[in-house]
């Protein structure tokens, strides 16, 4: 009976498995649905409050005041280079809040969406990466935002910032694969929901976000390191602040190599899975 | 004629826990599950290993059908009998285990109307959502848009949030959505039993539009009189197999006699009929026969008879049986009871059966549920249990006019006479 299938020709054939190949024709059929999902997301994002998009300038803001107060004046922590502590935690704000609202909306995406899923199909790969285009959005405005600081401390960007497009694309990979494995294992264990706010919350605190990372003892820089966010965010300050900031080179590759395998097995890990979720969402 | 569609021995197995489970897990319980099976493989390697209570359940099993071009099909069979799977595989949302399936053409199903609707969208924004969920580009969207705009009939709330919608002008809204998807093969679900009858007609007659412009159509539904009007040719689906799959009528006749299972015992809900048991009176079983023709499904006009086998032990001096038929949404439709409504006095035995016999059932094709209490007459109940048996009642041309009666043109039917004077 098999070879009787595949000697006639058919557009498509629905087996137990699928290839790699499929996917990707599939993910590129249905390139419209990344854009009106994340549309649908950025529509009702604000819906029914006062203030709006606002609050996506306000988190970031409010934030960089208090961690300047408490690492920058009550603790004291130097700020490499000259720039102002305010400048120094708002350039990490921008990356940290894309990655935790991205992760902790991609993280759930697959089962606030359960009831689509189980009645249409579509690239199921959609959903939790659509959760990034919309924090994207966010992303840009904060940008605007840390430019209007640096016009207020009349701090101007080191030439580096040409590069700062490549630490975008490490952050979005790095958020990509760990939203990718993090949302597959929630459709099978919800455990997931009470594992992400703990993995942002403790993540603030373990990213030089509020500090700079030649904080940390350089001994232990290399373990620091482990966590890819400390080569995303050392890399954003480089770009923008930059002045004599040593780069701590091994932090990079070790993010880069970290974010690549993440972002592999994640999608290997998401196919595989893929075609069981309507069965246990 | 070319081929569209071909399942080669398409199977679907799924694990059923018998730990009072939801679907999903914990990582706990997953790593102490885990766990045990690592000790004992390690104290006895070799022998397989069954830790968990899980029970292989195939919902499908070696379905093989072949759909040209054209082709109207109409899958039909009891719940249960894997025909929501058979589509969810077809639509690819979930994977079948074994065997495959060859596509020709694009594929749009509906398992649901208005999947992914946002309630706080407009009703316009959630056509371009739903458009696209269902597979629509944006450009066939914007070329169909007015027209879904027109057959839904609702142009001034266009720009109304959804979530401020009536259900039926949400029906509409998202029928409208998936009547203009224009694919090469349209995978349908049980969809039309919603919204209002006049609409339901005009999807109807969308559907019918859908098969007649050569497209493939694959229809369920519980409607038999709707599959004989769409398809050509039926389905007829058992216990995970294909039990009868040919001319869409024969294939319903197939359908009806094989659903009769003795005395409808699986009608009567046995979990309940234990709540029948109250002041020495108890029931042991319910039987429902259809008289007139005791080989098939009840149908509107045939002779019906209840059978209640009982026990008795306590003192009732006018004891009553009350048989109350309600229709799905609850309503009664009539009442039996041999006292007071119909006055005649019972004599209860120590054991004994109690026959309530109606001849020409009046009930138009549908769902009913029979309530069945007892009671001391005109004092008090001693039980009763609601929806304890369900009657599952087949259409019937009763009149001899080529007309199947359901709720749609009534509730019940009688027999009556025009006369032109």
């Amino acid at each position: 009976m098999k070879e009787n299938l595949s000697q006639e020709k058919f557009d498509l054939v629905i087996s137990a498995d699928k290839s790699f190949g499929d996917a990707a024709r599939e993910l590129f059929e249905y390139r419209e649905l990344f854009y009106i999902l994340a549309w649908r997301d950025f529509k009702v994002r604000y819906k029914q409050t006062v203030i709006g998009a606002l609050w996506a300038l306000l988190r970031p803001l409010l934030t960089m005041v208090v961690f300047t107060i408490i690492f920058g004046k009550i603790a004291g922590l130097p700020s490499p280079g000259d720039a102002p502590y305010a400048i120094m935690v708002f350039t990490a704000m921008l990356p940290w809040y894309f990655f935790s609202s991205s992760f902790q909306e991609g993280s759930n995406a697959l089962v606030a969406n359960a009831n689509m899923i189980s009645k249409v199909y579509f690239p199921r790969i959609i959903v939790p990466v659509s959760s990034l285009f919309v924090n994207f959005v966010d992303f840009m405005i904060s940008f605007g935002v840390l430019a209007l600081i640096m016009v207020f401390y009349q701090f101007s960007p080191s030439e580096n910032i040409i590069y700062l497009p490549l630490f975008v694309v490490l952050l979005a990979l790095f958020t990509v694969g760990l939203s990718l494995w993090m949302s597959a294992l929630n459709v099978q264990y919800r455990d997931v929901r009470y594992v992400v706010p703990f993995i942002v919350q403790l993540g603030l605190y373990v990213s030089p976000v509020g500090f700079a990372s030649s904080v940390v003892a350089n001994d232990w820089r290399v373990l620091y390191s482990l966590n890819p966010m400390v080569g995303v965010i050392d890399g954003f300050r480089w770009c923008v602040i930059g002045g004599d900031i040593k780069f701590y080179w091994p932090g990079l590759w070790l993010s880069i190599v970290i974010t690549t395998l993440l972002l592999v097995t994640g999608c290997l890990f998401f196919l595989k899975t893929e075609r069981k979720f309507a069965d246990v969402i | 004629m070319t081929t569209v569609l071909k399942a080669d021995s398409i199977s679907k197995q799924y694990i059923i826990e018998h730990q009072k489970n939801p679907g999903y897990k914990t990582l706990a319980e997953s790593l102490a599950v885990l766990s045990a099976r690592v000790i004992n493989r390690i104290r006895s390697p070799f022998s397989s290993s069954s830790t968990s209570a899980a029970e292989e359940f195939w919902a499908l099993k070696d379905i093989d059908f072949e759909i040209k071009q054209g082709d109207r099909v109409g899958i039909i069979g009891s719940n249960g009998a894997g025909k929501s799977t058979l589509l969810k595989i077809l639509s690819r949302i979930t994977a079948p285990t074994t065997g495959k399936v060859g596509v020709n053409g694009r594929i749009a199903s509906l398992l649901e109307v208005g999947t992914g609707f946002h309630p706080e969208l407009t009703g316009r924004e959630n056509i371009f959502l739903n458009g696209a969920i269902l597979g629509m580009s944006k450009r066939d969207i914007q070329s169909r848009f007015d027209e879904m705009v027109a057959f839904s009939e609702i142009e001034r709330f266009l720009d109304t949030p959804v979530k401020r919608y009536s259900s039926g002008m949400y029906v509409r809204l998202a029928f409208s959505v998936a009547a203009h998807l224009e694919p090469d093969i349209f995978i349908v679900d049980e969809v039309l039993a919603v919204g209002d009858l006049a609409f339901q007609k005009k999807c109807l007659g969308k559907m019918d539009d859908v098969g007649k412009s050569g497209r493939t159509l694959l229809f369920v539904s519980h409607n038999n009189s709707a599959i004989k009007s769409l398809c050509s040719r039926g389905i007829y689906l058992e216990g995970g197999m294909i039990a009868a799959d040919g001319e869409v009528t024969d294939v319903i006749d197939s359908y009806l006699s094989n659903t009769y299972d003795g005395e409808y015992e699986s009608l009567v809900d046995l979990e309940r009929l234990k709540e029948c048991d109250a002041a020495g009176f108890k029931i042991d079983s319910i039987g429902v026969c259809n008289l007139s023709r005791p080989d098939r499904q009840l149908c509107s006009g045939d002779d019906i008879q209840f059978r209640v086998n009982y026990e008795f032990t306590g003192t009732n001096p006018s004891p009553a049986l009350i048989f109350s038929i309600k229709n799905s949404h609850g309503v009664e439709v009539c009442r039996f009871s041999n006292s007071p409504i119909s006055g005649v006095a019972l004599e209860l035995k120590a054991r004994g059966v109690i026959e309530l016999t109606i001849p020409s059932l009046a009930l138009t094709k549908g769902i009913y549920y029979v309530d069945v209490g007892y009671a001391h007459e005109s004092v008090e109940y001693y039980f009763n249990v609601e929806a304890l048996v369900r009657l599952d009642i087949g259409g019937a041309d009763v009149y001899g006019s080529g007309f199947e009666l359901d709720e749609s043109r009534g509730l019940v039917w009688m027999a009556h006479n025009w006369n032109s004077v």
